[in-house]
């Protein structure tokens, strides 16, 4: 029987090296894996590039992990917020390093890389500081960048329901990055807030098929 | 001189919004046109953390953590909204689905480019958002801002010196003192506000202006 539910957040994120790259999904505080992230600063791996797509709000999930100095480097489209300031002291102490992407972009890399591109050629940007020094083609009279996909080691995800089998539903705008950093990661790590039984969630509906995610975690079960 | 205020700029933004519009009202002053949308025409919302048919504001107590909007402010859901994950609502703007985009901005150029991501300050963080997908995603881009900084300055101007959102992306600029078409064949008065002549407008500007046609 295949049973992908791991019994505790600790356990969840204990393979996950120093220097690795880890996606963390979310739109500021929605979709945010905070307590997958809380197991991860305690794990306390360290040299992270981290992905998502502000660079942390208040003090909790991303924030912590940017206040515990264990991201190197940021790949993100909005880390400037008003309550960023633990991104903003360590960018400011040179702490850590900022790949700024437009959202858009950031999205349609981390999608390249779940579909397995080489490269895409994106409209946005063009012209623009963002994309400075990189190549571009005119194709049918309009002007693209070439961008390439952003993959990751791992993926920790919030989603709302989720089987044994890895199939995953989201909840509301907390879906945001969820469905495309599952795709793109090595291991996807999902907490799940409940797990329901194999067949209960509807064939039709499940929006992340099981074959993108290696672990879930209840929130319930711990 | 009786200028618009922000909400009066936003009510004049919103009567060129069609019924069956997809719309995305950018963070911020753009925010505001949405209470201005006529009750009786069905106008869909866009925002691109991952939602179609965007409501209101919930009534104090309502508030759902998991249902923002792009500047993070909780929303509602009206029948028959959707939501989806960030790839596909990008994908909406890239190709050119949303019909209207309203951003502000720092400056416009009569050709239509736009700034309004970076001012460029030294050790300043930078951050871009959406802005730059939905600069070159919408058919339309409006840009709602006021016409002068507070140094009085023209933000509507022959080239852009802040770092460039988009090129040649916007084709209509609303302000407090008139509505301007921009694009290939410069800048148009659409209308004046509250008496202001062209000749008041071209010397606050510094800009060739000339009325529509």
């Amino acid at each position: 029987m295949i049973d992908k539910s791991v019994s505790s957040f600790e356990a969840a994120v204990a393979d996950i090296p120093d220097g690795a790259t880890v996606m963390i999904g979310g739109f500021g505080t929605a979709g945010m894996p905070d307590e997958l992230i809380d197991a991860l600063i305690a794990h306390g791996a360290r040299d992270l590039t981290i992905v998502n797509n502000n660079a942390g709000n208040g003090e909790t999930g991303l924030a912590a992990l940017i206040k515990h100095k264990r991201v190197r480097k940021i790949i993100c489209s909005f880390p400037r917020q008003t309550d960023s300031q633990h991104f903003d002291a360590a960018y400011h102490a040179g702490e850590i390093e900022l790949e700024l992407v437009p959202q858009g972009n950031l999205a349609a890399r981390i999608h390249a890389a779940g579909n397995g591109l080489g490269a895409i050629f994106t409209p946005t940007g063009y012209g623009t500081e963002l994309a400075k020094g990189k190549e571009t083609r005119k194709i049918d009279g309009k002007h693209y960048v070439l961008e390439y996909p952003i993959r990751a080691d791992f993926a920790l995800i919030k989603a709302h329901q989720g089987d044994r089998w890895g199939n995953l539903v989201y909840r509301k705008t907390a879906r945001n990055f969820g469905p495309i950093m599952a795709m793109a990661a090595d291991c996807t790590i999902a907490q799940v807030s409940e797990m329901v039984p194999l067949g209960e969630l509807d064939p039709e509906v499940i929006v992340t098929p099981g074959i993108f995610v290696q672990r879930l975690v209840a929130k319930e079960a711990v | 001189m009786n200028r618009l205020n922000r909400e009066q700029i936003a009510a004049r933004v919103a009567q060129d919004i069609v019924e069956g519009a997809y719309v995305n009202l950018g963070i911020g002053l753009p925010t505001k046109v949405a209470n201005y949308l006529p009750a009786d025409k069905e106008i869909f919302l866009h925002s691109e953390n991952g939602v179609l048919g965007m409501g209101p504001a919930p009534t104090p107590g309502e508030e759902d953590p998991e249902l923002i909007n792009a500047g993070k402010q909780p929303v509602t859901l009206l029948t028959g909204g959707s939501y989806f994950h960030h790839a596909d609502s990008f994908a909406m703007m890239r190709s050119g689905r949303l019909d209207v985009c309203v951003l502000g901005a720092f400056q416009v150029s009569t050709c239509g480019d736009l700034a309004n991501w970076s001012t460029g300050a030294p050790g300043a963080i930078p951050a871009v958002g959406g802005a730059m997908d939905l600069a070159i995603g919408a058919r339309e881009v409006f840009v709602m801002m006021e016409l002068l900084t507070k140094s009085g300055e023209s933000k509507l101007v022959a080239e852009c010196s802040y770092p460039l959102t988009g090129l040649r992306c916007v084709s209509r600029v609303y302000t407090d003192l008139g509505v301007f078409a921009v694009g290939p064949d410069g800048a148009r008065v659409i209308e004046t506000i509250d008496g202001i002549s062209l000749d008041e407008l071209r010397r606050l500007t510094g800009l060739p202006l000339e009325m529509a046609a």
